[in-house]
């Protein structure tokens, strides 16, 4: 079999998918997009047809009409549009300087400190839960949204991706910099800085994405409303149920993953891109 | 500017960062050690030192022993399949195949949705006679299942989902290598008239060495701290049938507030992680991956 598609065609044997390959993956994806799919159908129908499927079944946008009013979520949503850009910002500041220090300056315990950096790339605040708690407890911070994002303020991921990219810019264009009189920091703000717009970007899409649906922690710290991200709300929403209202619960998770999916669809290369920029390092 | 100065301002970059570092990773993870030779505080009473009695309590705890097995099965499951149906999805959108951005785009698209929320949509699949599953299975006359509700069922109904949340995420570093191998090789391959399986087996798969093992650990990592689903779909039940053992901890540490006992459960997780930790040091080529 193998060997007639060689004679056919020799010259893309090994670069097309057959059509054994092209039916698998077909097969997959469907079964990977079949929950949105589902979810798509249950949220925009009446809730009589979320179980049963009729292409008869009129569209509605009740049950997102419902679900908005039906939990705190205008607050929710604003919540997590706080925690999500204050960490980030915080993170693309802390980190900046950071990975400058270790991509530009040799000093005593660079490589000791660079490790101890690494270690968080495995031990993250959430195994840690326990102990951060105390912290946060005894700062006073239990229950606001400052306290959720206080962990995540130096992320080693972005550190560690920014020094990789501070390390390719060439010496010359900070030499010329030098040789104009500019200070370090200047260097920083107007050489190392746009030259690492890509991996700005990259980090950015990786960090909202993760603190938007990040869900153990905040459930540990927040307790009301003025502090539940979007995440948590969802849960203290679905799980108190009167009887499981299928449309409702999917038109409330496609509104809560929503802002995500359309980010992603828009920022697809991008996302893609970013994560695969991660993976080789 | 001389040396000091300028070794000073790179202690002074780094300042801000090591603060939230150590302050909650390095600090914690020590202080969980002295925490969990601790008795937990209650109403008046500060916390004495009990020794070993907190991982006495664990030793004897058969829930602490389920949540073990539950996640070592757990592990074993996701890591292999997830790992599996990665490559498999990276080599496929990697070649010219009909469609390909829409199967990259709905392979990856779980990994980029909250598991809170998509776990809801996965609790009306595996709902007992009208879920989606169920309706399939009575579609071929097989019987309706309670996944969720059935305790030989729930840990396995769980799995799946990670599976599925996971295999598209890992694709994305098969994808980055396969798209970084020089190609020569496939030129050289094609020329040999080496089939797609030879040229994957000898040629391609130890070529990838490097990211499987890098997938592997965060795998391993992932094995031990993903559990949101758990909190949606199943609650850890029935009778702690899919409790993990991050679940447990939560449990014991904020349900039952015992917090020395949670100490000693963070410290089995802590030396698991540890134990990745040196997996990888020992398997990875520090350089390739970190330098």
């Amino acid at each position: 079999m193998t060997a007639r598609a060689y004679t056919a065609k020799p010259a893309s044997s090994l670069t097309e998918a057959g059509w054994l390959g092209t039916l698998g993956a077909w097969v997959l994806a469907i079964a990977w997009i079949l929950p949105l799919l589902y979810a798509l159908w249950a949220a925009f129908h009446p809730a009589e047809y979320a179980t049963t499927f009729s292409w008869s079944a009129p569209l509605t946008l009740d049950n997102f009409v419902a679900a908005w009013h039906a939990a705190p979520f205008p607050r929710y949503f604003l919540n997590t549009i706080i925690l999500v850009t204050g960490i980030l910002a915080i993170q693309l500041f802390l980190c900046t300087l950071a990975a400058y220090a270790f991509a530009r300056y040799e000093f005593a315990g660079s490589n000791v400190l660079f490790s101890l950096m690494l270690v968080q790339l495995m031990v993250m605040p959430e195994i840690l839960i326990v102990r951060n708690y105390q912290t946060l407890s005894s700062l006073g911070l239990v229950d606001t949204l400052f306290g959720i994002g206080l962990p995540y303020f130096a992320s080693a991921f972005a550190i560690f991706l920014l020094r990789q990219t501070f390390k390719t810019v060439p010496k010359e264009l900070v030499e010329a910099a030098q040789m104009e009189g500019a200070s370090t920091l200047q260097i920083l703000r107007h050489v190392y800085i746009p030259l690492a717009k890509p991996t700005y970007l990259a980090f950015s899409l990786v960090s909202v994405s993760h603190h938007w649906n990040n869900f153990l922690w905040p459930l540990v710290v927040s307790n009301s409303v003025e502090s539940r991200p979007l995440t948590v709300g969802l849960q203290v929403f679905s799980s108190a149920d009167q009887g499981i209202d299928w449309s409702i619960i999917t038109a409330a998770t496609l509104m809560t993953s929503a802002p995500l999916l359309i980010g992603f669809l828009i920022f697809q290369k991008q996302f893609v891109q970013s994560f695969m920029r991660a993976g080789i390092k | 500017m001389n040396i000091n100065s300028k070794q000073l301002q790179a202690y002074l970059l780094l300042l801000p960062a090591f603060v939230f570092l150590v302050g909650f990773t390095h600090y914690p993870a020590l202080a969980t050690i002295f925490d969990s030779l601790m008795s937990t505080p209650r109403a008046g009473r500060a916390p004495v030192f009990v020794g070993l009695e907190n991982y006495q309590v664990m030793i004897e705890d058969p829930v602490f022993w389920k949540s073990v097995t539950n996640n070592l099965w757990f592990a074993l499951a996701t890591i292999p399949l997830s790992m599996g149906i990665a490559i498999f999805m990276a080599l496929w959108v990697n070649d010219k195949i009909a469609g390909r951005s829409f199967l990259r785009m709905s392979y990856f698209l779980p990994t980029v949705l909250p598991m809170i929320a998509v776990a809801n949509i996965w609790i009306f699949f595996y709902t007992p006679d009208y879920g989606l599953i169920n309706q399939a299975l009575q579609l071929f006359g097989l019987k309706s299942q309670n996944f969720l509700g059935n305790p030989d069922l729930a840990l396995a109904s769980v799995t799946v989902v990670a599976i599925w949340k996971e295999a598209g995420f890992f694709m994305i570093f098969y994808l980055a290598a396969l798209q970084t191998l020089s190609p020569s090789y496939r030129e050289a391959a094609q020329i040999e008239g080496a089939s797609k399986w030879y040229f994957f087996w000898k040629i391609q798969w130890p070529l990838l060495m490097p990211t499987t093992i890098f997938v592997l650990v965060n795998a391993l990592i992932n094995a031990f701290r993903m559990v949101d689903h758990i909190f949606v779909m199943t609650n850890g039940g029935p009778n702690n049938a899919s409790s993990l053992l991050l679940f447990y901890l939560y449990e014991v540490g904020f349900k039952f507030w015992d917090r020395g006992y949670a100490s000693a459960l963070t410290m089995v997780l802590l030396a698991i992680l540890a134990i990745v930790g040196l997996l990888q040091f020992f398997l990875l080529d520090k350089r390739t991956h970190y330098r």
